[in-house]
């Protein structure tokens, strides 16, 4: 989750979001080396006494000044291209489950075998238990097996939500009469929260996601004491 | 059909007809084709077995209010797919 004065991403929890790190970390020192070269320079062009009112032309520094932008795009643009391709694999899904945007609320369906579905409000400020986070609890969370590959489909039953988990670096689109294909693999156990990312309406502030990721056999208990509750 | 056994069935497979985000027409698909399989192989008095697939398909990727507004659909005669 985040944290206060939080500067960077959340830890990563799945393989895709690890990568994202890594790329902004590479993208970023590159943005930090040019922007202290062009301060320097002007700092330099600022501050001397010096000057030459004859320039007309100079090949090689138009050469260098072409020549190193291409190389530095290209240099960033390789690795986010891998990515993007490694987001596009063809995945082979261990469970599929539905997250359908209301307003306020997610639901999440897991079908595949039975029809397990139910509701997932915030827990309100009043009602939070001590060490529980305030604007990110829910009364019920979306359990999935850990390390397993997971195919969740995103749509909304009335107005445009999305669907988002900062530390899985997943963000889909809920709209309604769609069926938006999101996959990802948690690399640990452990609990993740999102918001929802999509304007829509009063509490639209006020319907977080929480993902648990658990070892297959709690998974398969708790599917099964969901059902009975049902 | 490769990957088609009921036995082993996990959730509806990767289907190369529907490789992009949009999974609408899959769900909707795979709906439309277990309903028209039920009911050719009943007009032909024949075991509807083979149609279990579809119907897994669907059940996995088919929201359950869709399923629901499409059976009553069908039910009233109002249904817009052709089965």
């Amino acid at each position: 989750m985040a944290h206060p004065s939080q500067l960077g991403f959340q830890d990563a929890a799945s393989p895709i979001m690890e990568e994202l790190l890594h790329f902004h970390d590479h993208a970023l020192m590159i943005v930090f080396l040019i922007s202290t070269l062009v301060l320097y320079i002007i700092v330099a062009m600022v501050t001397t006494k010096l000057t030459n009112k004859f320039i007309l032309d100079s090949q090689e520094i138009e050469i260098i000044w072409t020549l190193l932008p291409a190389i530095i795009l290209i240099l960033i643009a390789l690795p986010s291209l891998r990515i993007l391709y490694l987001m596009d694999e063809i995945n082979d899904p261990h469970l599929t489950i539905k997250a359908m945007g209301h307003q306020w609320y997610w639901s999440y369906e897991y079908t595949d075998y039975e029809d397990l579905g139910f509701d997932s409000y915030m827990i309100p400020t009043q009602d939070l238990t001590p060490g529980q986070f305030r604007l990110l609890e829910t009364d019920h969370r979306m359990v999935i097996p850990v390390e397993s590959p997971i195919r969740v489909l995103v749509s909304a039953e009335d107005v445009l939500h999305s669907w988002a988990v900062p530390s899985l670096g997943v963000k889909m689109d809920a709209v309604p009469g769609r069926l938006n294909q999101t996959a990802f693999i948690t690399s640990r156990p452990g609990v993740f929260y999102g918001q929802c990312s999509e304007i829509c309406g009063a509490n639209h502030s006020f319907m977080p996601i929480v993902v648990e990721a658990v070892p297959l056999e709690y998974f398969e208990n708790w599917s099964f004491l969901m059902l009975q509750d049902a | 059909m490769l990957g088609t056994d009921l036995q082993n069935y996990r959730t509806a497979p990767f289907d190369a007809r529907f490789p992009n985000q949009n999974q609408t027409r899959n769900c909707w698909s795979n709906y439309v084709d277990f309903h028209r399989c039920q009911k050719a192989l009943d007009a032909k008095g024949v075991d509807t077995a083979p149609c279990e697939w579809y119907r897994r398909v669907y059940k996995s990727l088919c929201p359950m209010s869709w399923v629901q507004k499409w059976d009553d659909q069908r039910d009233e005669g109002t249904f817009p797919g052709k089965i």
